[in-house]
């Protein structure tokens, strides 16, 4: 260990202290209070954007034969890919014993939930008849059907299912000492009461804290191969059709290392602004910064190498098809998103290799935007690429997003940090026990 | 005397609520707990014998899952309703296996939960350490060692005399 993880001398009590008073003492404060004003009026453009949705069904947005599937879609890769990166670090950085991520991965794991909760909106939505959407489940019904168990479709609900499900687990279960913390160190009966019952009554017991750790493990190392496989699921959404440019078998690892990048991204963007609001630098330290700035780089190389790869195998296999998606992609009516995605995706982020990049603050929040900006465009080049010009020209034809198509995009931003503020006022931001973990490890006996 | 769960005491430091958990299981105390703000290793072997069922039980909702999931779409796909598509197999096992291998990991994670919370005793609204004077220290910095009344060694003289000689920081007897 090189860097302090943590700096300071931090105790058992001060930890506790630092943490739970951001919950507790601290006031709402204005920047929070315009913060969430502004995502619940965009909640609320999505809100409107839902009702008129159910209302009129989805010619609302600008999706159209050939182009059926549009920004619903990459509105969905783009949340759900997201996610990833939350348990990622939370997970694969656990089991390899990483103890930087200890003051990561509370919001990197609440930012996975939120992530993936909003993503699900999306292909629900974009169902013809979003309200049964649960024919996808299987159960008895009254017709005498079942799913189709062998469509990307099928897979990808279950996916997502279990993906939301275990990702709201492995945050919950992390929760619980903490939320006993908070509950006695609540000094109001609400707060009392309102922690109280989501501590499950947990007192730190022992054999308690064993079983606990034995189940935190083991979520851990169900987790890794969960993310990587969800996402897998999402590219066979893709590769599973016979279109140039999806029906490719580099499409799942393409998608894990695309998730993992924009997932870094948005780490960076939202611990940016926490670590200068509220004081967590004493937690998110330059190390955190700069450990994250290297994994961004790396996935994005990742990413830079199968775009490559992409391309190399279209012209190395000389299918047609393959060869005209790939030069549309250059020069077709969407050059211009193609050649956006590479200038965020490869040419932007090698700023990163320069230490000096890393350390400015300011710089790393602005490439992370541009990541993400990068990856929204991305997933909708490969959507509106391949679908816009497919194997009959007689059946070519152009998408054009209408405003309902923006209303969703950023009304999904806005539920998102809707959700992502109450998690910061209501919440600890930290993991205290892990904190308190690392302070005895480190200071010996300090208690 | 008024109804006791136990005697609660303090520790300053995690070496000395280790020598204590130690020599107070020599002394003969077995029903004897340890709370602490985080998982301090070796504790929970010290207090006495421990079996975890966690990962068993985590590997048989993970068989139940993956196999279940399976057999309904064996179900749903072969016997009750199957579609010949072009001529392919019914059962066609490459297809089944993404759905399977979620629901392994989801009943896999459902069951370790389901035991951990099972295994603690939770979730419970109420319990009688909640009423003790210095508790709300366990989940800070504060290192205790209760001595439940229902242990047969119990006897409060004994008792404060025995947790007199480990240089607690304070003890208190615990209503129930």
């Amino acid at each position: 260990m090189s860097a302090p993880v943590r700096r300071g001398e931090p105790t058992l009590a001060s930890v506790t202290d630092q943490v739970s008073a951001i919950v507790l003492q601290r006031p709402t404060g204005r920047i929070w209070l315009l913060a969430f004003a502004l995502a619940l009026a965009f909640t609320a453009l999505l809100g409107a954007g839902i009702s008129y949705l159910l209302a009129k069904g989805v010619g609302i947005w600008g999706v159209d034969m050939p182009v059926a599937w549009a920004f619903a879609i990459a509105d969905y890769v783009w949340w759900i890919a997201i996610g990833m990166a939350g348990t990622f670090i939370s997970a694969a950085l656990y089991l390899a014993r990483q103890e930087w991520r200890t003051s990561l991965n509370r919001y990197a794991e609440a930012m996975t939930v939120f992530a993936v909760s909003v993503s699900g909106i999306f292909p629900i939505l974009h169902l013809g008849r979003p309200w049964f959407f649960y024919w996808l489940a299987p159960y008895p019904d009254r017709m005498g059907v079942w799913p189709q168990w062998r469509s990307s479709l099928l897979w990808d609900f279950f996916a997502i299912v279990a993906y939301l499900i275990v990702s709201i687990l492995y945050f919950y279960v992390g929760l619980i000492p903490d939320l006993a913390t908070l509950r006695d160190r609540a000094r109001t009966r609400g707060k009392q009461v309102f922690y109280g019952l989501l501590a499950l009554g947990w007192r730190g017991e022992a054999r308690h804290w064993q079983r606990f750790e034995t189940l935190s493990l083991l979520l851990a190392g169900l987790a890794v191969p969960l993310v990587f496989s969800v996402h897998s699921m999402v590219a066979l959404d893709f590769s599973e059709a016979l279109l140039p440019g999806w029906h490719s078998t580099i499409f799942p690892p393409f998608f894990v290392a695309g998730a993992l990048f924009s997932g870094f991204a948005m780490v960076l963007v939202l611990g940016i602004p926490l670590r200068r609001f509220y004081g967590l630098g004493d937690f998110i330290t330059e190390r955190h910064l700069d450990n994250l700035a290297k994994m961004l780089l790396a996935a994005g190389l990742f990413v830079d190498y199968s775009y490559l790869s992409e391309i190399f195998t279209a012209f190395y296999g000389g299918d047609r098809y393959e060869i005209a998606m790939t030069m549309q992609r250059f020069t077709g009516a969407y050059a211009w998103v193609f050649w956006t995605t590479i200038a965020c995706n490869v040419v932007a982020i090698q700023a990163l290799w320069w230490a000096r990049v890393r350390r400015h603050h300011g710089v790393l929040f602005a490439l992370g935007i541009v990541v993400l900006v990068g990856m929204w465009f991305e997933r909708f080049m490969l959507i509106a690429s391949s679908l816009y010009r497919d194997f009959l020209p007689s059946s070519w034809g152009m998408f054009y997003p209408t405003l309902w198509d923006l209303a969703f995009l950023f009304g999904s931003i806005g539920l998102f940090f809707v959700l992502f503020l109450l998690f910061v006022r209501w919440l600890p931001l930290v993991s205290m026990y892990e904190l308190r973990k690392l302070a005895h490890r480190h200071g010996g006996t300090a208690a | 005397m008024k109804a006791s769960h136990g005697c609660l005491a303090q520790f300053a430091s995690v070496p000395a609520l280790l020598a204590a958990v130690k020599q107070l299981r020599l002394d003969g105390y077995t029903r004897l707990e340890a709370y602490t703000p985080f998982a301090v290793d070796g504790l929970a072997e010290a207090l006495g014998p421990v079996r975890s069922r966690i990962p068993l039980l985590m590997l048989l909702g993970g068989l139940l899952g993956g196999f279940g999931t399976l057999a309904l779409q064996y179900y749903a796909a072969v016997i009750d309703y199957p579609i010949d598509v072009g001529g392919r197999p019914d059962a066609s096992w490459p297809a089944f296996i993404p759905a399977a291998l979620e629901m392994t990991i989801l009943f896999a994670a459902l069951a370790g939960v389901a035991g951990m919370l099972a295994g603690n005793g939770l979730p419970r609204l109420n319990h009688p350490l909640f009423g003790s004077e210095h508790f709300d220290e366990a989940s800070r910095d504060g290192l205790f060692v209760l001595l439940r009344a229902d242990d047969p060694r119990y006897e409060f003289g004994r008792v404060l005399h025995d947790l007199a000689r480990l240089d607690p920081l304070h003890v208190e007897q615990v209503p129930r």
